[in-house]
């Protein structure tokens, strides 16, 4: 299996090895637990708000087609449009489309998983349109080349003094900064603050979508979401069919489960909702609601893995999850990283991009544990396994070992002779300790663990009378 | 930490549905069975001593577990019968693995659901109410909290993943290991973490997995203790690889056998 080591396999080995890394994402996730953990854990009904939250993203997942017209027909009558794409291309071309129009060479964004997956912005920029990254982390992801790394925190990655060299390098055109957060960050305030005043056209994404009222909602910690969605003449958002939900009354139980579940915050900072146009108050004068598809209805289709598109993006499970921990977002290769992504991006993006993904968690439940709308992280990673295996992801050589495995573990006799096989190497410890580097699957698991000792005889010799008995 | 099971929820009280029978028997798992005898004659040492005239079924081999998570679940399923076929005449069935009670009770129903087979899925379904973690049997069937063990070392306990988040049985442990007399119980930080073992996981990923258990044990050698103990051989056999291979001096035991010493006729 090794030498031949492919996606997550290939690339979590690379972002394992670097250690300033590491500890970055040690000490943000564990502050963000910790802090998750105190929030939640002082609401009487926690586990009952999770199970509201699971009930509502299941009824809108059931009734997406109904509730999706219903949404349209609310936001049309407040003035706003409503545009249909199936897919990525569609999606850019309805936007570009609509850019063009307003014939503008620059344009202000919020932060948006969903333009991420569809790679909005390098669309836009082959077509000479630099859209520019508002949200703080996402501005240093977009100046520094890089690709964002977590759900919430894009520039998890980077540490304080990262960032402060690459701020007096790019927007703070050489000038020194100082050392506190609030000095770096006044540059990105700076420079922002006049592009939001100078914007014509601003994209967003959508956190929730109420299909009763046409009310979008987008929730944010800085403010800059709340400029871009406020002061430039044209709105556009974009958001998967997945983020719509019924009525006002389930946006209140989801706006308790996001924050605490997320940034670990009793209530979310910035949190802006809109139904439509306003023309007789200040804000955009055109807004256009962008629904994509892209995947989600295939989602859709297969009932071991619906769930997956309850995901309300908390990222929650990513900072509990071990393995994340260790390597971090890029190695996922995804918008979408951690257990999440492992196994969101295996549905969207399929198994020539994503296949491995589903093998980079070792089951141990900390993400379904923390999941505000309680999805089965392990079952349906289980599930894509299985999935992922039939599309011919795994190598020959596991299939034909697990094989042979089922077969003899199916029968009591085969089951016997391995374990005298076994019991017979008992006999050369030394033969098996100098050859288990050399077996396939044993020899990088031997290279950070002691070979067990294997035990000569079995097991009833030591259980008296009783054991004679039944062994 | 409430999640999993749904029919069989731990609670103070001794569970009504199984009662303390002679039809009892050890599922040992394959795994125990090739590498660890000493775990499966601790356990039989320990029930025999609590009362319970336990037995060990003859022809069981392997609950699917392996192949279930790693993604070869349909050749998990001739598995799931021949388990169940080898265990209906049982009334309950004490296993010595969390991950394997874990996936005879999540999953075998799931599995039996494949084959449409009526009398498999009902078979499967009343099996995961009379199968038992080991320790969870003894504290909540028998309602035994001291099994008058000896045992004078410092040792610390990792909960394993299973153990913790699927049967939801961490204060069973706990519980049986204070009673343990001249056993010194520390606390392990940070001991909700995985290990880093996950069966395949750390065959396929084995660099991460690796990351994972320096970062275990290091929290292990905080500890001061001798032993670490936990209800699965498996994350042991993981966790000793490692300790033994930077010399820690540390070693690693199923409860079972700590359970074990000290009692009448036991050794340790």
């Amino acid at each position: 299996m090794e030498g031949q080591a492919k996606g997550f396999q290939g690339s979590s080995r690379q972002f394992l090895a670097n250690s300033q890394l590491r500890s970055n994402l040690r000490h943000a996730t564990s502050t963000i637990r910790n802090k998750r953990y105190q929030v939640t854990g002082e609401v009487d009904d926690w586990e009952y708000l999770r199970e509201r939250g699971r009930e509502i993203k299941d009824y809108s997942l059931a009734h997406l087609d109904q509730l999706l017209s219903q949404l349209e027909d609310s936001i049309s009558n407040k003035g706003g449009k409503v545009h249909f794409a199936v897919n990525a291309k569609q999606a850019n071309e309805i936007i570009y489309s609509i850019v063009q129009t307003h014939q503008v060479k620059e344009l202000v964004k919020v932060k948006s998983l969903t333009t991420d997956e569809i790679e909005l912005n390098r669309f836009l920029e082959d077509k000479g349109i630099h859209p520019l990254e508002t949200d703080l982390a996402e501005l240093i992801v977009q100046l520094a080349n890089d690709k964002p790394s977590h759900i919430l925190v894009p520039a998890i990655h980077k540490n304080r003094s990262e960032i402060r060299e690459l701020f007096e390098k790019t927007i703070a055109s050489g000038r020194h900064l100082g050392q506190t957060p609030a000095e770096i960050a006044e540059a990105s305030r700076l420079y922002l603050r006049e592009k939001f005043l100078s914007a014509k056209v601003a994209i967003s994404g959508v956190n929730f979508a109420v299909a009763e009222t046409g009310t979008i909602c987008v929730v944010e910690s800085e403010g800059n979401g709340r400029m871009c969605i406020t002061l430039p003449e044209v709105l556009i958002s974009v958001m998967g069919i997945e983020k719509v939900i019924p009525t006002m009354e389930d946006l209140g139980v989801m706006l308790e489960l996001l924050p605490r579940s997320s940034t670990g915050e009793r209530m979310n900072p910035y949190t802006s909702m809109w139904s439509g146009l306003y023309p007789d108050n200040d804000g955009p004068k055109e807004f256009h609601l962008v629904v994509l598809d892209n995947g989600r209805t295939k989602v859709l289709r297969d009932p071991s893995s619906r769930a997956t598109l309850r995901c309300i993006r908390c990222s929650a499970c990513l900072n509990v999850c071990p393995v994340y921990e260790r390597v971090g977002g890029h190695a996922y290769d995804s918008v979408y990283p951690g257990p999440i992504g492992a196994i969101l991006s295996p549905q969207l993006f399929g198994p020539s991009r994503s296949g491995t993904l589903p093998w980079a968690s070792t089951l141990c439940g900390a993400c379904y544990e923390v999941c505000p709308v309680k999805i089965d992280i392990p079952s349906i990673l289980v599930h894509q396994r299985e999935q992922m295996i039939n599309k011919a992801v795994a190598p020959r050589g596991e299939q034909v070992l697990f094989r042979v495995m089922a077969v003899v573990l199916s029968s009591p006799i085969l089951y016997g002779v391995s374990k005298s096989i076994i019991r017979s190497m008992a006999r050369y410890p030394r033969i098996v300790k100098a050859l288990a580097p050399m077996v396939p699957m044993a020899s990088q698991w031997v290279t950070t663990r002691e070979v067990p000792d294997i035990p000569s005889r079995n097991w009833g010799d030591d259980l008296g009378r009783h054991g004679e008995e039944h062994g | 930490m409430v999640f999993g099971l749904v029919e069989v929820q731990c609670t103070d009280q001794p569970r009504c549905e199984v009662t303390v029978s002679d039809r009892t028997s050890l599922f040992i798992s394959c795994f125990n069975d090739f590498f660890y005898p000493q775990t499966i004659e601790a356990a039989t040492r320990v029930l025999r001593h609590l009362d319970v005239e336990v037995s060990i079924v003859e022809g069981q081999t392997c609950c699917g577990q392996i192949h279930y998570n790693t993604g070869y679940a349909d050749m998990a399923v001739p598995l799931v019968r021949a388990f169940i076929d080898r265990f209906k005449d049982f009334d309950a069935i004490v296993s010595i693995s969390g991950s394997c009670t874990a996936m005879v009770r999540e999953q075998y129903r799931r599995l039996a659901l494949r084959t449409h087979d009526q009398k498999l899925i009902n078979a499967a379904e009343e099996l995961s109410k009379r199968i038992f973690e080991f320790t969870d049997y003894i504290t909540k069937v028998l309602g035994i909290e001291s099994t008058g063990s000896y045992f004078p070392h410092r040792v610390t306990y990792h909960p394993t993943c299973h153990s913790l988040r699927s049967l939801n049985i961490y204060q069973s442990a706990v519980n049986l290991l204070k009673n343990v007399e001249g056993l010194e119980l520390v606390e392990l930080p940070n001991a909700e973490q995985c290990c880093g073992f996950g069966g395949t996981f750390s065959v396929k990923n084995e660099p991460v997995s690796s990351a994972m258990l320096f970062d275990k044990m290091a929290n292990i050698e905080k500890t001061g203790a001798e032993i670490l103990v936990a209800l699965d051989n498996s994350c042991l056999m993981h966790i000793g690889g490692g300790l033994k291979k930077i010399n820690s001096g540390i070693s690693v035991m199923h409860i079972a056998e700590i359970l074990a010493s000290g009692l009448d006729g036991g050794s340790s």
